[in-house]
């Protein structure tokens, strides 16, 4: 089926079976291979990506149901050169070993982040119960969210 | 301003991580692209009577269909147990064979029947469930201590009541006469659950067969790429050395996992030349769980002998450990070589005497994960030492103290000789952390609110850095243990370090860089550290058993010493000065006293230009260098976690977790901080959550993330952390190793606390809440219970 | 984990919709927000041959509090019945336990509608609509119909829906000024599948106790009134012993199923646990309301 959506900010038409996942479209289709699969079942959240604004799972997501939707994944967050506030935050705190889980963190947690700067660290580990990462055991996670929160607050959206 | 050695340097590493620019297996695409996918045995034990894949074959896209038989008529060589196992009678193990495809027996739910090659992996999906495996169920067994039974299902033909072998260590008389003049003795039961490592990023082969050069490529999710070149050429067959190259690019996570070369990688390297097409395969996380080698899973009864103040007199050990349907490359040292050996812990245990049989079962492989019987052996011990001073009513700490060693090196009764620990200064900085005098007022005050309150320790000690080449090999390894490095100072001066062992979230990228730059001054961003490719890096053992800083940052550390002479040598012929006066600072190679000096990239330089070189010595900085330790390394630690239980539904919450660690020197601490903190979660994902669960047929019942369960961000409390340093004399560094620390440490710890909490010893893990709760319930009233 | 092989239609309109699955006769399923569906279909639960999408069909994601009653389009998500003020005021017990469902990710796509006709036991929203006595619109390619919610929840995963029947809404009944209302979830972690859950609601007459209704889910194959409990409740005081007698009496009451993370005795004592706390929770958000 022919779908037309908008990428990181790129417009993007393609030819998809229904079958295919928003994720599988991106990493296959489009390239972008920073969205990554781990369960294809709903629970790790590695595929996270953002459909106009909001984070969703990209395994429980058909592209065809993205037909018109902005969506923007890892590769968009950061402009070309430096890191996001978040992205340098999550480095600060080493809040990444392997980095495979990393990208649908991200993106999690920029959603989250934009819609709520004020978030407390309980909501942050609440939210993040979404994604599971093998690696750090979570708590520079959180940190990273929390210090990364002044950069959101200061308006605008840091990512861009 | 460098990033030496202690900085708490900020990984480089994670730029293209956080960016998604990452580059895993899965994201590889290469020319000429076809996609495998593999039929599975449904059931846990089948006679195959015949593969129909004509339906398949006539399905669009399909490629190819290929069963064991040809792979074997194609000489394609059995998976070997890496690793050879001597029984108590002085008999060889007896292992069951392994084919990459089987060929007339199933053993396991997934073992791999046929590999199917089509256009895309739809299709190549699509057909795997077309083609017909015409089998006859047979009877099956799953359970490690039933395998032993009489009258059990027999996994393999050649291993007669699946015993693989009956293995000893210590002295029998010995421990029976000690134990029998204790004037306590605990007894224990332990199961150590079984568990799946659930590395995030699934399991990924993509062979590439260049027929002009007759030359294979394999890009792989390995934490060891040479070791899985040496075992596909040796051992499988499938080309030899120097036609195979194999890559590990960023692997996401392995946790022991993927040490092993599975039946996929072969199939699909043969199936690249047989196809003539690139063959890629990316597990589902199904099949991860079915295919991706499990740890874990003893059953142990365990005996110690205590005199009449305390002190631990002998320790007796029979464990049964499951190895499932094939014994897998490091399985059958995981429970004895890497488990009876740590049976002494950090206690001066003057006899004792254990026995490990090892069983088939119609289960996946088990294998080494994240410790690999070290977490098993702690587990067993610190359980028994908490168990013993309830017995005894002492305080579970003043027991431990009183059987600490003091002095090093010392020699255990079960082979190894620690190297150097200070168990008392571990321990006190734990207890402080944790401000264990304060535990009684939040026991009461957490009462008020109806909760249960508990404490609980484990003081653990693990041999790391796996390790003296001659002494593994005076034990049955088929390999030596050592590491490799070449150090090579380009002419401007930057730095590309070559290493065998391989990063997978352990950040080496970072810390290997950190040793150059505290050498050299090299600003780490100059550093380059190139590993994960066996075309570029000559040889390597790999990352697993903490082994990359005690022995892989050795092997760069005597390379940079050569690197440092060379350079001195020609500084000084430049200088007009003498090499003993010569410091190397902040870049600069400099006349000690003096203002006389060479930048580091005009030593560089000079060593490439070679228009002025001391005479003989040849042009060029680029060493290379071997390290191969005279013993392991022995981190160690003591960690304390208390816990609030819920009574009524049986909840465990890890309120406080502590670990003070004893990991010799720290190159950055921030990733050691970073492993202990994912050691301990998952060491708490263990004792609180994870299990592998089959049914009685040998079906999966925990297939998926939705029954097997991880931890995740809200089950974890925040960590107190310490460290007390004593460097281990057996490496120039003094490192110890990290990596597998809080996996060892932490589910005694958790269990200790626990049972603390709810009254009762009569607990396994996983403590889930109904594991909990029934515990409690069964304590109150044994008969309400049922 | 790859999904099987299907067609996809997205309609424009309700009679579009109805008449594709009714052609298709039972082997199409509607996707809504599809987080429920698509892991069934990963696992291969289910294969359907045809999805029907509804997210280009207008009007059926309102959510609209008037006097009389609350009406929530099917396609209402998770996320906006969190974000709705207005819910929050009329039916708080909804938004309480919608904030137990899954995770971030899943509330901002799974819908109500999708959740009803799932029908999974361990789903809170179909347990707040039975609780509550909500009404359930449903369209048909032969016209609209009404199913009171405990009657379109058939058993596990089985609804009473028709195979060209589509959930347009569920309307539930606005409620008295000052109802209490209880609800409390357990879950191995939070966002798992409930092991347990209970929900509860009542009025005040003078002191007592009054249109008490008790629901149980999780630990029972369907979402469920619990009388007993109810009548435990009804006529007595808001008090520790009411509330333990309520709690024995749901206990005792159910029959709880078994799976590998909880047996039955222990979803049985959960169910009493939960809603002796849930219950006692009911009346300190009273007093706290009143301070």
């Amino acid at each position: 089926m022919k779908i037309a959506l908008t990428v990181n900010g790129r417009p993007a038409a393609l030819d998809v079976a229904p079958r295919t996942t928003l994720a599988d479209c991106l990493r296959h289709a489009l390239g972008l291979t920073g969205t990554h699969l781990a369960c294809e079942h709903g629970v790790c959240g590695a595929c996270t990506v953002i459909v106009d604004g909001a984070a969703v799972r990209g395994c429980l997501t058909l592209a065809v149901q993205a037909d018109g939707a902005e969506v923007t994944t890892v590769e968009g967050l950061a402009g070309d050169g430096a890191l996001t506030p978040l992205q340098e935050a999550f480095r600060r705190h080493h809040a990444l070993q392997c980095g495979f889980c990393t990208a649908g963190i991200l993106t999690t947690l920029h959603a989250l982040l934009t819609e709520n700067p004020d978030v407390e660290a309980c909501e942050i580990r609440e939210v993040l119960s979404g994604n599971i990462c093998r690696c750090t055991g979570y708590i520079p996670i959180v940190e990273a969210a929390l210090e990364a929160r002044a950069a959101y607050r200061r308006g605008g959206d840091p990512a861009q | 301003m460098t990033d030496g050695i202690g900085a708490r340097a900020k990984r480089k590493e994670d730029r293209r991580f956080t960016t998604g620019k990452g580059k895993y297996t899965d994201d590889i695409r290469v020319e000429n692209q076809a996609y495998a996918a593999f039929v599975r045995c449904p059931v846990a034990h089948a006679r195959i009577n015949g593969i129909d894949a004509s339906a398949a074959l006539a399905m669009e896209g399909v490629i190819a269909v290929h069963t064991g038989p040809e792979l074997k008529a194609d000489g394609i060589g059995d998976l070997i147990a890496g690793w050879a196992i001597t029984s108590k009678d002085g008999s060889p193990m007896k292992t069951g064979v392994w084919s990459p495809l089987v060929t007339e027996y199933g053993r396991y739910v997934g073992d791999a029947i046929a590999i199917v090659v089509a256009e895309t992996q739809a299709q190549a999906r699509a057909a795997a469930e077309a083609v017909e495996v015409d089998f006859e169920e047979l009877p099956a067994v799953v359970v490690a201590d039933k395998a032993l039974e009489e009258g059990a299902a027999q996994v393999h033909e050649n291993v007669p009541g699946n015993l693989i072998y009956t293995w000893e260590l210590g002295d029998e008389a010995r421990t029976d006469a000690a134990m029998a003049n204790a004037s306590h003795v605990t007894e224990l039961d332990i199961v150590n659950n079984r568990l799946s490592p659930n590395a995030m990023e699934p399991r990924s082969a993509v062979a590439v067969y260049d027929e002009a050069e007759d030359h294979y490529t394999l890009y792989t999710t390995s934490q060891n790429p040479h070791v899985a070149r040496l075992v596909l050429s040796a051992f499988y067959n499938v080309a030899p050395e120097h036609k195979l190259r194999v890559i590990a690019p960023d692997v996401g996570g392995g946790f022991g996992s993927k040490i092993y070369i599975y039946p996929e990688e072969i199939a699909c390297l043969w199936a690249s030349m047989k196809t003539g097409r690139s063959v890629k395969w990316t597990s589902e996380r199904g099949e991860a769980f079915l295919t991706d080698a499990h740890g874990r899973d003893h059953v142990t009864k365990a005996k110690m002998g205590f005199d009449n103040e305390g002190r631990i007199v002998a320790f007796h050990v029979d464990t049964i450990a499951n190895l499932g349907a094939y014994a897998s490359l490091f399985a059958t040292v995981t429970p004895t070589y890497l488990y009876g050996t740590l049976w002494s812990g950090q206690y001066d245990i003057p006899a004792i005497y254990g026995t490990v049989r090892a069983v088939h079962t119609n289960t996946v492989p088990v294998d080494a994960y994240r410790g690999a019987g070290r977490p098993e052996a702690t587990y067993m011990i610190e359980r028994m030492m908490e168990v013993a001073a309830r017995e005894m009513r002492m305080d579970p700490a003043e027991l431990r103290r009183r059987n600490f060693i003091r002095e090093f090196p010392y020699q255990t009764q079960v082979i190894l000789a620690y190297d150097s620990g200070d168990f008392d200064a571990i321990l006190d900085k734990a207890q402080k952390a944790a401000d264990v005098a304060g535990f009684p007022e939040r026991r009461a005050e957490a009462e008020a609110r109806g909760k249960l309150r508990g404490l609980g320790y484990s003081t653990f000690i693990e041999a790391c850095g796996l390790a003296p080449s001659a002494a593994v090999g005076s034990l049955g390894a088929g390999v030596g243990l050592w590491e490799s490095a070449e150090v090579r100072v380009n002419p401007v001066g930057t730095v590309e370090i070559l290493t065998g062992a391989h990063s997978h979230g352990q950040g080496h990228e970072t810390t290997f860089a950190q040793l150059v730059s505290d050498r050299f001054g090299v600003p780490i961003d100059n550093v380059q550290i190139v590993h994960g490719d066996t075309d570029k890096v000559q040889f390597g053992m790999g990352t697993y058993g903490s082994r990359s800083g005690p022995v892989g940052m050795s092997a760069v550390m005597k390379a940079l010493d050569k690197v440092e002479a060379k350079a001195k040598k020609i500084a000084a012929h430049t200088l007009e000065a003498s090499e003993d006066d010569l410091v190397i600072e902040n870049g600069e190679v400099k006349v000690a006293g003096t203002d006389r000096k060479m930048g580091w990239h005009e030593v560089a330089l000079a060593a490439y230009t070679a228009h002025n070189l001391p005479e003989g010595l040849e042009p060029g900085l680029k060493e290379g260098a071997f390290f191969d330790p005279v013993n392991f390394s022995f981190p160690s630690g003591a960690l304390i976690c208390e816990v609030e239980v819920d009574p009524e539904t049986g909840v465990t919450e890890v309120v406080q977790f502590t670990a003070a660690d004893d990991f010799g020197t720290i190159i950055n601490p921030m990733i050691v901080e970073g492993q202990v903190h994912g050691g301990v979660t998952q060491g708490i994902g263990q004792a609180l959550l994870e299990r592998v669960v089959y049914d009685e047929d040998g079906q999966l019942v925990t297939g998926s993330y939705m029954d097997y369960c991880m931890p995740r961000a809200d089950d974890v409390p925040s960590y107190v952390l310490d460290h007390h340093s004593t460097p281990s004399p057996n490496n120039p560094l003094g490192l110890k190793g990290c990596g597998e620390a809080g996996a060892i440490g932490a589910p005694p710890a958790v269990i200790n606390a626990i049972t603390d909490a709810i009254g009762t010893d009569d607990l396994q893990m996983p403590a889930t809440p109904m594991a909990v709760w029934q515990a409690l319930a069964w304590a109150r009233s044994p008969v309400a219970a049922e | 984990m790859k999904l099987p092989a299907f067609d996809y239609a997205c309609p424009e309109t309700l009679d579009e919709a109805t008449a594709l699955l009714a052609e298709a006769g039972g082997d199409a399923k509607v996707i809504a927000g599809g987080q429920s569906l698509l892991p069934f279909m990963a696992f291969r639960l289910a294969a359907p041959s045809l999805l029907v999408d509804l997210r280009k069909i207008a009007g059926l994601d309102g959510i609209e509090v008037a006097d009389g009653e609350i009406r929530l389009g099917a396609m209402v998500r998770w996320r906006d019945i969190l974000d709705s003020a207005a819910l929050a005021r009329a039916l708080p017990l909804l938004p309480a336990a919608i904030g137990h469902v899954a995770h971030y990710q899943i509330r901002n796509r799974g819908t109500l509608g999708g959740s009803l006709a799932h029908a999974d036991p361990a789903s809170e929203f179909p347990c707040i609509a039975v609780l509550c006595g909500a009404s359930v619109d449903v369209v048909g390619a032969g016209g609209h119909r009404t199913i009171p919610a405990d009657e379109l929840i058939a058993g596990p995963m089985e609804t009473t829906l028709e195979d060209d029947e589509i959930i347009v809404a569920v309307r539930f009944p606005r409620w008295p000024e000052g109802r209490r209302w209880a609800f409390d979830e357990f879950a191995l972690r939070h966002g798992d599948l409930a092991i347990a859950a209970v929900a509860a609601a009542y009025d005040m007459d003078g002191p007592h106790i009054a249109h008490a209704r008790v629901a149980v889910m999780g630990a029972t194959d369907t979402p469920q009134r619990v009388p007993p409990a109810e009548d435990a409740l009804n006529g007595r005081a808001p008090d520790d012993d009411t509330f333990g007698a309520a709690a024995a009496a749901a206990s005792a009451a159910i029959e709880p199923t078994e799976d590998l993370h909880a047996g039955a005795a222990y979803r049985r004592a959960l169910v009493g646990t939960l809603l002796r706390r849930a219950l006692a929770e009911s009346c300190a958000r009273e007093r706290e309301a009143a301070e």
